[in-house]
């Protein structure tokens, strides 16, 4: 295999597996375009039936959260359980909560 | 020629055609221009062949000599073989290869479509099972060679240049003799004239977006389907056939 000799541009790809499901992220591919991308994300990603739509976003329109900042971002979160719903009462009979 | 004969030879022009497009395709398995490219021509391959498998066990089974799809496939010779001169020739540049697809991919759907009508069921279930995946098949290829045509100069050169070799093969698509004649008579093989204008229309559609040369119809390279074979078969049977006939009936 060549190295890609066109410098086609990075897309991130998301499948939906089945209709009402999210979209979730499961990987990445070169195309020149949005359509190829669409394609080469079906012979790459769905040859397996793992999907039944795909959503190609350029990689560069991505902005991401740096990783130096994490501590600051998350870690604040740590002692803060009651944001969990955990202290409430199931009542009885709710099964799919 | 019996019906049965018929039917029997009828079938496996069709896989044939399949089998070796298929082989072909899988040359460039690892070697694909990108590794999207190289998946997606693998994945075809595998369509081509899956198909191929299906109506191998059925003229098997039309025969009746107890040959399965591996004899069918694996022990005849290039005489025996009854596919398109089109389909066996060699991979060349990415522009032929998309070519070369793109000209069969515009004959396989019209054909797999009407087939789907056939009186013979078991030919119309193996077509529609064929039918989406040629859909997607002609997308692909069209795609592509409209890529090239309107591209960059090269890659437009190079597209013509595939077209203008490989056209002179594309008559053996569209051959029918009188065993083929005999066949649409019992309504089991569609008229092939009806299958050549849809191909005529999608090539002309891809090629006016192309910005390509739709080249004049002149010598056509036939005889295919009687197993008369361009150079290139031989060599395609003897890495297709090596195992088969070094060590018969080699399983795994």
């Amino acid at each position: 295999m060549s190295d890609n000799p066109n410098n086609w541009p990075l897309w991130e790809i998301f499948i939906q597996s089945k209709r009402g499901l999210e979209h979730k992220h499961v990987g990445s591919l070169h195309a020149a375009d949005a359509q190829m991308a669409i394609e080469n994300a079906r012979d790459v990603y769905t040859r397996r039936q793992e999907g039944q739509s795909i959503w190609v976003v350029p990689a560069g329109a991505i902005s991401s959260s740096q990783p130096d900042d994490a501590a600051m971002l998350f870690d604040p979160a740590d002692d803060k359980t009651y944001r969990h719903p955990t202290f409430y009462t199931m009542p009885e009979g709710a099964k799919y909560i | 020629m019996s019906h049965q004969d018929a039917l029997f030879t009828y079938t496996l022009r069709q896989a044939d055609d399949l089998l070796i497009l298929s082989h072909r395709l899988s040359e460039w398995c690892g070697h694909g221009p990108v590794l999207e490219e190289d998946i997606a021509l693998t994945n075809r391959a595998l369509d081509h062949i899956g198909e191929a498998r299906n109506l191998y066990m059925y003229a098997g089974q039309v025969e009746g000599k107890g040959r399965d799809e591996d004899a069918l496939a694996y022990l005849r010779n290039e005489r025996q073989f009854v596919n398109t001169k089109l389909v066996e020739q060699p991979n060349g540049d990415y522009a032929h290869t998309i070519v070369r697809s793109f000209l069969f991919d515009a004959y396989h759907l019209p054909l797999a479509e009407a087939l789907t009508k056939s009186t013979d069921a078991q030919l119309a279930a193996i077509a529609a099972k064929a039918v989406k995946e040629a859909q997607y098949h002609v997308k692909h290829s069209s795609d592509w060679l409209i890529r090239f045509g309107d591209g960059t100069e090269e890659s437009h050169r190079r597209a013509q240049e595939a077209l203008d070799n490989l056209w002179t093969y594309t008559g053996d698509l569209f051959v029918m003799d009188e065993l083929h004649q005999d066949l649409v008579k019992a309504g089991i093989a569609p008229d092939l004239t009806k299958i050549k204008a849809a191909f005529d229309a999608t090539v002309d559609k891809v090629l006016a977006e192309a910005t390509l040369k739709r080249p004049a119809d002149g010598f056509m390279a036939t005889g295919g389907r009687q197993g008369k074979h361009s150079e290139h078969l031989g060599f395609i049977l003897a890495e297709m056939q090596y195992l088969q006939r070094a060590y018969p009936g080699a399983e795994w």
